[in-house]
Formats: structure tokens, sequence, C-alpha cells
């Protein structure tokens, strides 16, 4: 018993530090009193965790900003039939239950978030990749896709031999639009003679695109047949199946939202030429420090090249001959130089 | 006393199934180390809340038009996987035509309604028509034709087209639908809390439930559903002209199978976007197993497939696995089917003891 007491006491001393750190800055400061989040949800949309991808990213940044708090953190998933009700039925379950810093993953919640948001005013709530609610207790978090989707089409824009690059999208939504804007626009920056091959694996409401390796890798050898040499999978877990299809034919693939040059097996890596990274464990943690913390902003917090929301991963070293050009790329954009369109 | 007798098997048929299902996702919950008891009556105190039941209520509204439209089509053996499609497809397109228009209310309802119906009705009239002169196997079409649909939705509904984006949001929507083509939800007296108010489309999909019956026990061409479902060489020898038949009843089933989508466009959301609820046509179909194409059964199975998915939204909290439900939702499918055939097992046999005793009483003779 006594042991256990002891050992609490540097977490204890850790909780403080993350409380003043986020009381920082405000220019009435209270003593430290509880914490204002005590209990942290994440609702996904119907794709959930363990996509290897954007939601797991998410979790971490949750998961690392729970732990620095000591607080619990709860996964929750929709469902593809899930009408508005439903998903405002588990947020305000969540609400209610004790939740009180909740991030919603995806467009879907928006409606849902709007109208539970109002319903619960002590509940702080983000919504990831949408910009359309306004409450007081509610952050929009977006992401600049387009900025850093523009880096790696201008990677392989400078590294194309065909002058045909690709880019496999998961599902026809705006959403991920949004990477296939920011690549075309990057591989004509770097290369104004390159043409660009797009196709999308579905269409929605079939989501089964973000999931599907064997058609990714189906729609990979297709292209790679027809003269592209490096294809930009912006297609979650489908990803997995354009880098196969890389590998086996020796060609160049390029990755999306994590370093997948670190998640796939040695001999795939080696052909992952770069990765768009999308950061989404800044913003769920940023969101959670200012839930926590005695200054919270609502409104929209987009999380692009200027602060760290996304970029391009070096793993590898395929890219570090080019990397001073794409840096003075990122440069041109941060500064708004380069303006990058964000849709097709 | 053997009427009500047959009727308690049939009663005791599900009862049995969801007891075994039950039993099962206790098994897998104690399995997954969690306190099944302890799950449940959480799971069970949510569910049971009066908010939740209101809750539970507009979700089976979906379910049971979806369970309606696939027992039409169950008489005659064909398998309507399309609802999808077509819900989906009439949804949008009454969404974009209940847009474009301005009507007095009861007329601007009446017109989104009787587009998705139309639209459900031509797209698994296409399936239909591919069954009667072509004998393309309607699982088949259907499926490809839920395909054809959503690739002809994500076609249309794009900002180029029939669709818009609103600045900042990742989704892309028709417009919105002006308040004169909503149906007001209904408050019920005692219940408080956010969302408790039961959508009004309720109303249309009980006056399905009571056409369907009408239609199919007060008419000749229900008769002749009934009939050919029964037996379809004696129904043809007797003079239904079957390829029609089947045509019929697939295109009505794809009409109900348009009002599917109707309570959330009409009662909720007011337009039709990415974010549009799809796959409930599966559900459709296990219901209308579950409820033995009967129109109170179907509501039965479609009150509970509803309650169950709402009160999972517990077992999340608690740390529970969610396909734990699809596991007791697909188990019950399976035991039902089971069930309802050992009770026709029990019945044949009960038939042929009492015609052996009547008979037999007579002659001597055993059958």
């Amino acid at each position: 018993m006594h042991r256990r007491r002891l050992a609490r006491l540097p977490l204890a001393l850790a909780f403080v530090a993350v409380l003043s750190a986020c009381g920082r800055g405000t220019s009435n400061p209270s003593p430290a009193g509880p914490p204002q989040v005590h209990r942290i949800a994440i609702a996904y949309d119907i794709s959930g965790r363990g996509d290897g991808g954007f939601n797991d990213i998410a979790y971490n940044g949750a998961k690392e900003a729970a732990d620095a708090l000591r607080v619990e953190l709860k996964e929750v998933t929709a469902k593809l039939d899930d009408t508005d009700d439903d998903r405002a039925e588990r947020l305000r379950l969540l609400a209610s239950s004790g939740y009180d810093a909740i991030i919603a993953v995806g467009f879907t919640y928006a409606t849902a978030i709007q109208k539970v948001a109002a319903e619960f005013p002590k509940v702080k709530f983000a919504i990831v990749d949408d910009a359309t609610v306004t409450a007081p207790n509610v952050w929009d978090i977006l992401f600049a896709e387009h900025e850093g989707s523009f880096l790696v089409g201008a990677a392989a824009g400078l590294k194309t031999k065909t002058t045909t690059v690709g880019f496999i999208g998961a599902v026809q939504i705006p959403l991920l639009q949004k990477f296939e804007a920011g690549f075309t626009a990057g591989v004509r920056a770097a290369n104004p003679a390159a043409r660009v091959q797009v196709t999308y694996l579905s269409q929605p409401p079939d989501y089964s695109g973000f999931g599907d390796p064997p058609h990714g890798k189906e729609a990979a050898l297709g292209m790679y047949d027809n003269g592209v040499d490096i294809i930009f999978a912006a297609a979650g877990g489908s990803g997995a199946g354009v880098h196969e299809a890389a590998a086996q034919t020796d060609h160049w693939s390029i990755g999306v939202d994590a370093d997948e040059y670190k998640l796939e097996p040695v001999n795939v890596r080696d052909h992952i030429l770069t990765s768009m990274l999308k950061n989404s464990n800044v913003g769920t943690r940023e969101f959670i420090g200012e839930a926590a913390g005695f200054q919270f902003t609502p409104g929209v917090h987009t999380f692009g090249l200027a602060n760290g929301g996304v970029g391009y991963a070096t793993s590898g070293g395929f890219v570090d001959d080019i990397k001073a050009k794409l840096d003075g790329y990122a440069a041109d954009i941060v500064a708004g130089r380069i303006v990058v369109p964000q849709t097709p | 006393m053997t009427r009500l007798r047959a009727a308690g098997l049939v009663l005791a048929a599900p009862v049995v199934a969801f007891g075994f299902a039950l039993a099962v996702t206790l098994v897998i919950l104690a399995l997954a180390r969690v306190d099944p008891l302890a799950v449940l009556g959480d799971a069970l105190a949510y569910g049971l809340r009066p908010v939740t039941l209101v809750a539970v209520a507009n979700k089976a509204i979906p379910y049971y038009l979806a369970g309606i439209a696939a027992a039409v089509g169950f008489h005659l053996r064909l398998f309507n996987i399309g609802i999808d499609g077509q819900y989906r497809l009439g949804a949008f397109a009454a969404a974009v035509i209940g847009a474009a228009v301005s009507l007095p209310a009861p007329l601007h309802v009446a017109l989104v309604v009787v587009v998705a119906m139309a639209v459900g009705w031509g797209w698994a009239a296409v399936a239909g028509l591919l069954y009667v002169r072509r004998g393309v196997n309607v699982v088949i079409s259907t499926i490809m034709l839920n395909a054809v649909a959503s690739g002809l939705i994500a076609w249309l509904l794009s900002p180029a087209r029939l669709a818009q984006q609103a600045a900042g949001s990742n989704n892309v929507t028709t417009a919105t639908i002006p308040p004169s083509g909503w149906i007001p939800s209904i408050a019920i007296p005692g219940v408080e809390g956010a969302g408790a108010a039961v959508n009004g489309f309720v109303f249309v999909a009980i006056a399905v439930g009571i056409g369907y019956w009408l239609v199919l026990h007060r008419s000749t061409v229900g008769f002749e559903v009934r009939a050919m479902g029964l037996s379809g060489r004696a129904a043809k020898v007797a003079g239904i002209r079957a390829p029609r038949l089947a045509l019929l009843t697939m295109a009505a089933s794809g009409a109900i199978a348009g009002l599917v989508g109707l309570p959330q466009l009409l009662g909720a959301s007011h337009r039709f976007g990415l974010d549009f609820p799809s796959g409930l046509a599966f559900t459709g179909l296990s219901v209308a197993i579950l409820g033995r194409n009967h129109p109170l059964g179907v509501a039965f199975g479609a009150f509970a497939w509803a309650f169950i998915e709402r009160s999972a939204q517990v077992l999340d909290l608690a740390g529970v696995s969610r396909e734990v439900v699809t596991i007791l939702q697909a188990v019950t499918v399976l035991a039902i089917v089971v069930a309802y055939e050992l009770v026709r097992r029990i019945r044949a046999r009960q038939e042929r003891r009492y015609v052996a005793r009547a008979v037999g009483g007579a002659s001597g003779v055993t059958v």
C-alpha cells in the first residue's frame, strides 16, 4: 500500500507539470485545481482503429495526451448504416458518461457534433477533417493534406524517368481529391511535362477502397504496366498492395499518413520513395492540451506545413538528393508564394 | 386447440432462437473476460430508458421498410439484395427533385415519396425484367445493380453536377429540401431528453405494413403470389402467369425499398450526402427472415434489431468489442432458420399423426 502511494508520486508531479504548462500564457492563471478533463473519448468513422494510418496516428496523439494527464481514453467506432441520430446518440452517451473531451474523426460527425455540443456546453469536442461546426466548445481540426501531397508530388516529378506518375486514391471523396489536387500540382511544378494518371479504388458509399490491398495491388500493376513509374497511394490500408506491386515490378511508390517505410517489410520498403505525413496526432494532442488547460479557443485549427501538421518522410534516404528542392517548395508554400489547389 | 398449439409453436421458434443466440453471446462475453451479466445489465438499463426506446423506434422504421421490401420478394423466393441500391438511388433522386421544387407542404412531401418509390420501382424492375426475359439470377443482377447505383450516385453527387460542397466541409450533398418538404417528428409526452421525438414517417411505415397484408391476403394478386410461393407448378397449371407475377413482385419490392431512405431524408437530414446511411438492405433481409414475412413479425424483428444495436453502444464503453453484437445477430438469424425448420417438421409430424388417427380409426391403415 505504502509502496503504491510512493509510486504514484512522480506521476502526480508530471500531472501538475502538464497542468501548469497548459495554463502558461493565460493572463489570469487559477491555482492548480482539478483538471478540466477527466475522461477522453475518440469516436472513429467506419474504418476505425488498426488502419495503420490516419486513425491510428490520431489515437497516438490522444493517447500521449491522455497518458500525460493520467486519464482514461476510450474509443468507439461508427457503422456504415449510421444516421446522424445514431452518431449524435453515440456522442451523447459518451458525454453523459463523464467523457469531457471528445474527439470525433471524420466529417460524417459534423451534424451530430453541432447538435450535441449545444446540449453539453461543458464538454469539449473536436471534429477532425471538417470546418463547418461552430460552437464555443468545439475545435474544428483540418489538415492541409494538399500541401504535403504537393511535396511528394514534386518528389515524384523530379524522380520520374518515364515522365508519367500515378495517383491511387482509396475512395472518390473530396477529402482524398485534396490529396490528388496537391499531388498533381506538385508534379506539374517540378516537371511540367509529366503526366499524372489518376484512379480511385471505390466510390462512396463503398468505402472498401480504404482496406483492400489486393485491389490496390491490381490497380498499381495496371498503372506500372501503363508506363507509370511512381505511384502515390493515398489509399489507407490498400496502400500496402500498391507498395507490394512496386516491389514486385521494381518501381517506386509513395506512402501516406504514416512514414510507411518504417511499417513495411524490408524487401518492400526499399521501393517506398517517400511518404506524405499527415500528423493527426498533433491535432488530437493539442486539442486535449487546450481542453485540459485554462484557455480554450474554439473554431478552425488548421495543421499544415507551417506547424508540422503535414510533411514528407525522408526514411530510406531516397529523396536526399532532392531534399533541398523539396524544402524550397515547402518554404514557398509556407510563405504563400505557392498556393496549392485543393480540388482537382 | 391444435391451432392454438400451432401458433404457440410458431411463436416459440423466435424465442428459442433468441435465447440460444443470447447464450452464445454470453459465452463469448465470458471468454472476452468481462462479466457477461453485468454488461448485459448495463446494455438493458441503457436500452430500456424511454429516451433510448424512442431512438430505437426511429432506428426500427427504415429496418421495417427494408424488411417488408425483402418480404415481398421472399414470397416468390426472389432474394432482392438490391434494396440497398434501390433506396439510395430513390432517396438521391427524391432529394434532388425535392430541393428543386417548391410546393405546399403535403404535396411536397407526397412528391418526394412518389419520386423515391418510382425510382426504386424502376431500378428493381430492371432486375425483374432480366430475370423474366433472360433468366438472370435476381441475386446476381441486384448485386450488380447496387454497384451501378453506387457509381451513378457517385458521378451525379458532385459539385460539377447535382450537388454542392459547403466551404470547409469534406461532405458533398444535394441542396437542402425546403421545410415544406419535411416530415415533423412527434414528441412523446412524458419522455424528456435530447432527441426524444418519433420520426413522423412511422405512420407511412405502419400504412405500408397494413397495405402489404391487405394486398397479400385480400387481393387477387396477393392470392396469386401466395399460391405461387406455395407451389409454383400448381399455380402455373392453375393459369397464373408466373413471369408477369415475378416482375410485378420485384417492382413492388423495389417501390417499398424506395421508402427506406425517406425517414432520414424527410425527417432528419433533408438532403442526400456522402454521409447518407447505406447498407440497410442486409438488415432488411435479416429482419424479414426473423419476422417470417408477416407484417407484425417483421415489425418485431426490426424493433429487436434496432434495440440490440442501440443497446450495444454501451458495449464500447464497457471495453467489449461491438462485433459481439454482430455475432449475436448472426447467430439469431441462423438459429431462427433452424428453429423454424424444426417447427415445420414438428407440425408436419403432428399433422401426419392427426391424419393417421383420423383415417386409421376407420380403415386401420397407418400413414
